[in-house]
């Protein structure tokens, strides 16, 4: 498989690439910090006995980087067969509600960039005939809840456009994979107190992996998220308004 | 970044204390303010452990890439925090192992550094630090420096063995070494007394890469020192089933074993059993590398045996010069102390490493697990005094009961080559660790 990846350096990003290095995947490193992807991509070709990773310039802060980051990666890769975003901007909400400039951040890199950096995805994939992208939302989109409201709000709305997408390209052989990760051990929830349920980044990245192969357009990860979920959507309002989660 | 929350911190025997641990990939940017790095917390005691009055340290573990590796030389180079496990399951199968492995997989490199570890190989191919290439470290006044036998040699010797008190190791390099399978023939041999052992481990040093023996230490009288020697080698490519070893059943302990599970009276019988085990006087085969480097990972967080009070490794080397008997003299202390050691580990070492600070010295190294009561520091005490007289030392990613002037006696002139270093490189004692503010004053 020829991977375009957005997101590899760090954390659950990082396990996912590391697996498909290593069962001998081809893959393209998408970042802005070229020092740290040289890193990565050094990684990644050891663990996996290949040639040099190539790594080209992408930043979720920019637009106009979108398309030539993934037009460079089909290049590189001489093709292109899955695209995976995994970085993302994550705050808690008294962070978020302290500082408005970070809030519309996240929302925009979040949401709005992220929709756009898909566009390009999904456009460079169903020129070479389909193929499959893979994103990460997030368990916080499922019902809004007190602790991650701008936060969820924003994973909500990917959510739905990347439901939507696969409705309608599934035909045409796209498949779109939303991965929602429960709470997992990163230096992204570094500093928070883990729920029970957390999940470590290996575990996660195993699960989207066969989600992968499989093309299953959904992923909770780790497993026991799911049923968390789906009673937390269940709750009524009035529940909702009294519990903390 | 968030600050992360108070919480407890602890070394493998349990040993804690209260402590903040900042996570991260890039280390360089996270170090910047932090005064002490920590791993896997796999040393025993107290020395990955902050002082009272600093309790942030940084964990490395998130900072695990391989940097490079050189298939036809065997030259690598990773972050600090790279587990030796993963570091086996990469490459073992290609055909490299690292040059030397303590007893668990579950380290970081850059703990392997700080520690000096050595193994069943001490008496051919020294310690870890031994193999070390270069360091790329993050020193007193706020510098990366990348330091090496040319480059800052007195960093560099310093930080093998330094436990961490030189300066955040970010990056490590050193090179491994081939290996023809997976596997390891091993052999076996029951040992009547420890100067038998003695004999028994100096003429295997002669003719196998890897020994270390089992020692019942209950045994008294003309049996004390009775026990197991395990020698090894790797298993040739033809020896060796063709199939990688299976990684099998790992059992967890969840909780604490109340205290009285490992009384005086269990300890006798498991090394009764043990003893008993080798029956035969010699017997050998073919095992695998885990069973034989790692027995004690096949059960996770096996330290929660000994309860909530968790225990301390004695470790300590005695030096040649001190004679045969210097062995059963230590031993002796134990014994007529009724001191019980789950526990005991015997080994010979053939050099001293180039840390200045580093462990093992030509002689014996008996290693001793013992379950903490409110008798242990006066245990600790005696021992100490008695491998002071025999000329020994102790090894410090075990401690966590030394006293100062115990330890300050055992180090003499290494001790001053050490401060001296670390005046040029940290004067202001930057880096500390709990364990160096009890054994060094800062």
């Amino acid at each position: 498989m020829r991977v375009a990846f957005l997101g590899a350096t760090k954390g659950m990003g990082r396990a996912l690439a590391r697996l498909m290095a290593e069962r001998g995947d081809t893959i393209c490193l998408l970042g802005r910090n070229s020092a740290d992807l040289e890193r990565s991509a050094a990684d990644l070709s050891v663990r996996g006995a290949i040639p040099p990773v190539p790594s080209v310039a992408c930043d979720l802060e920019k637009p106009d980087t979108f398309a030539p980051a993934i037009d460079a990666a089909r290049e590189a890769l001489e093709g292109l067969d899955a695209v995976v975003v995994t970085a993302a901007v994550f705050a808690t909400q008294e962070e978020l509600e302290a500082d408005a400039a970070l809030a519309e951040r996240l929302v925009r890199i979040n949401f709005s960039n992220t929709v756009m950096f898909c566009e390009a995805a999904k456009k460079a994939l169903l020129e070479e005939g389909g193929g499959t992208l893979c994103v990460f939302s997030s368990v916080a989109g499922e019902r809004g809840r007190k602790p991650v409201i701008i936060y969820g709000a924003a994973k909500a709305g990917l959510t739905r456009y990347l439901e939507g997408l696969d409705h309608k390209h599934r035909a045409e052989g796209l498949r779109v994979i939303t991965v929602k990760p429960g709470f997992v051990k990163t230096s992204m929830t570094a500093g928070l107190e883990p729920p029970p349920f957390a999940g470590e980044p290996d575990g996660v990245a195993e699960r989207v992996l066969s989600a992968i192969d499989r093309g299953a357009p959904v992923v909770y990860a780790p497993a026991p998220w799911r049923l968390i979920m789906a009673i937390i959507r269940a709750l009524p309002r009035a529940i909702m308004r009294r519990i903390s989660f | 970044m968030r600050e992360p929350p108070l919480s407890t911190l602890s070394g493998w025997g349990r040993h804690s204390a209260p402590g903040r641990e900042r996570v991260g990939e890039d280390l360089e940017r996270i170090s910047a303010d932090v005064n002490l790095s920590r791993g896997l917390g796999r040393s025993y005691g107290d020395a990955s452990l902050p002082p009272d009055d600093e309790p942030n340290v940084l964990n490395t573990t998130f900072a695990d890439r391989i940097l490079g590796f050189d298939e036809v030389t065997g030259l690598f180079r990773a972050e600090s925090g790279l587990a030796l496990s993963e570091l086996n399951r990469l490459l073992m199968p290609r055909g490299y192992f690292s040059p030397v492995s303590p007893g668990t997989k579950f380290v970081t490199l850059g703990g392997m550094v700080a520690a000096d570890v050595h193994g069943k190989n001490q008496h051919k191919d020294g310690n870890f630090g031994d193999h070390v290439t270069k360091l790329k470290m993050r020193v007193g006044d706020g510098r990366v420096v990348e330091c090496s036998p040319e480059q800052h040699p007195d960093l560099f010797r310093a930080t093998i063995g330094g436990m961490g008190l030189t300066g955040h190791i970010l990056e490590v390099e050193f090179g491994m070494h081939r290996i023809p399978s997976q596997w390891i023939w091993q052999e076996s041999r029951r040992i009547q007394n420890i100067d038998e052992f003695q004999d028994a481990l100096e003429e295997s040093a002669l003719e196998w890469p890897y020994t270390m023996g089992w020692i019942d230490c209950l045994a008294r009288g003309k049996n004390m020192g009775r026990g197991i020697l395990m020698t090894g080698r790797w298993a040739e490519a033809d020896q060796a089933p063709s199939r990688a070893p299976k990684r099998g059943f790992q059992p967890t302990l969840r909780f604490d074993w109340p205290s009285w599970v490992l009384s005086g009276l269990t300890i006798r019988l498991f090394n009764e059993l043990y003893y008993r085990k080798q029956w035969r006087r010699r017997s050998s085969g073919i095992v695998s590398h885990e069973s034989f480097y790692y027995p004690l990972d096949a059960i996770r967080s096996w330290n929660r045996m000994y309860g909530r009070r968790g225990f301390t490794q004695y470790q300590c080397v005695l030096p040649r010069e001190a004679g045969r008997s210097s062995a059963r003299r230590v031993l002796d202390v134990l014994t007529t102390r009724g001191g019980a050691s789950f526990l005991c580990v015997i080994k010979d070492f053939g050099r001293e490493s180039r840390g200045i600070l580093s462990f093992p010295r030509p002689g014996i190294t008996l290693a001793l697990d013992i379950a903490v009561r409110d008798d242990t520091q006066d245990l600790v005490d005696a021992l100490n005094e008695q491998v002071l007289q025999e000329g020994g030392r102790i090894y410090l990613a075990k401690d966590s009961f030394t006293r100062r002037e115990h330890f300050e006696a055992m180090e003499g002139p290494r001790l001053d080559e050490f401060r001296a270093i670390r005046d040029r490189w940290d004067p202001n004692r930057r880096f500390r660790s709990a364990q160096s503010v009890r054994l060094l004053g800062d």
